[in-house]
């Protein structure tokens, strides 16, 4: 029988060779890089954690409870249909990087992290505005819920995160 | 004095035939409906990671796989058992993705093809380099929607 789940995700488009390599510029405290080398051993920001302790970790650095200066900074949005009309946007982004060593379950487990603090905030968000839980909320809904808590994952170009230099 | 008698022959009442038909219909049909045919022969293993998070793909249709994994038993005496990729019922080469993509794009009509999505059946134990080269020939095909397949976890 085929499996029909999975994780959804979206590449980013092959970069231009002819265009300027222009850095993006991303405020160093906007970006979170989780590194995995070759021995499946995690590297979130600065510290080497275990897979157990990366929701949290990732949670915490989106949510940025206590507006941390080194944590991700929030821009107020407008939020098409939203009734309170704006609402501070995180603008952390997950920057995902692995050698060509690590094995694939390791990544996945590390990819449904991700995903998994994401979908609890979203669960978190949703319950405290609308009182549902994000699966139970109809289509529009759901969407106010995304443009609040958005999705940013990147994987980075490969490169050999276990290699010393 | 007994009122019930042993000594009655008593004829054994032969089976009923009739609803045999029935029977015999009632589970050709539910072979019928809970078969699935499997569309390619897998020439690779592939145990897909388990995953908590895992999203349920509304359109099969719309997806084109790529298999990558070390080769079954029968095929290991040719290739060994490096992973290997498989698409559609070969082993294949990264260089054999663009041609696979555009295949599959043909095969859809124009408005499916902006929601064709790849899907990467890989076994867990692959190392990510070889799922890394497929994932950047993608880019270099513009394939951007693409899902990792996995599995629910068992609980």
């Amino acid at each position: 029988m085929g499996s029909h789940f999975g994780l959804s995700r979206r590449l980013p488009p092959m970069p231009d060779p002819n265009q300027k390599v222009e850095d993006q510029k991303v405020n160093r405290r906007n970006i979170i890089v989780v590194k995995i080398n070759s021995a499946d051993r995690i590297l979130a920001g600065t510290d080497a954690i275990d897979v157990s302790q990366l929701k949290d970790k990732i949670k915490e650095f989106i949510s940025n409870p206590s507006n941390d200066p080194n944590l991700p900074e929030k821009e107020v949005k407008q939020i098409e249909g939203y009734s309170k009309g704006t609402y501070p946007v995180s603008k952390g982004v997950i920057s995902l990087q692995n050698d060509r060593g690590t094995s694939y379950q390791a990544y996945i487990a590390v990819q449904n992290e991700l995903v998994k603090a994401v979908n609890e905030l979203r669960d978190e968000f949703a319950m405290r505005e609308f009182g549902k839980k994000y699966s139970a909320l109809d289509e529009d809904t759901q969407k106010i819920v995304r443009d609040c808590i958005p999705q940013n994952i990147s994987e980075a170009e490969p490169k050999d995160v276990g290699r010393r230099r | 004095m007994s009122r019930f008698k042993k000594g009655d022959k008593k004829e054994m009442p032969g089976i009923t035939s009739s609803s045999l038909s029935d029977i015999v219909f009632m589970l050709l049909f539910f072979f019928m409906v809970t078969t699935q045919m499997r569309e390619t022969e897998n020439k690779v293993k592939v145990t897909t990671p388990e995953a908590s998070e895992v999203v349920k793909l509304e359109r099969k249709d719309l997806n084109a796989y790529i298999n990558i994994g070390s080769p079954t038993l029968a095929y290991q005496a040719q290739y060994g058992t490096d992973a290997r990729i498989q698409l559609n019922d070969s082993f294949r080469t990264t260089d054999d993705i663009r041609d696979f993509i555009a295949a599959e794009r043909d095969a859809r009509s124009e408005a499916d093809r902006q929601l064709m999505t790849v899907s990467i059946r890989a076994d867990q134990d692959v190392r990510m380099g070889i799922v890394t080269d497929v994932k950047q020939e993608l880019r270099r095909c513009s394939a951007l929607k693409i899902m990792y397949s996995a599995r629910k976890p068992a609980k």
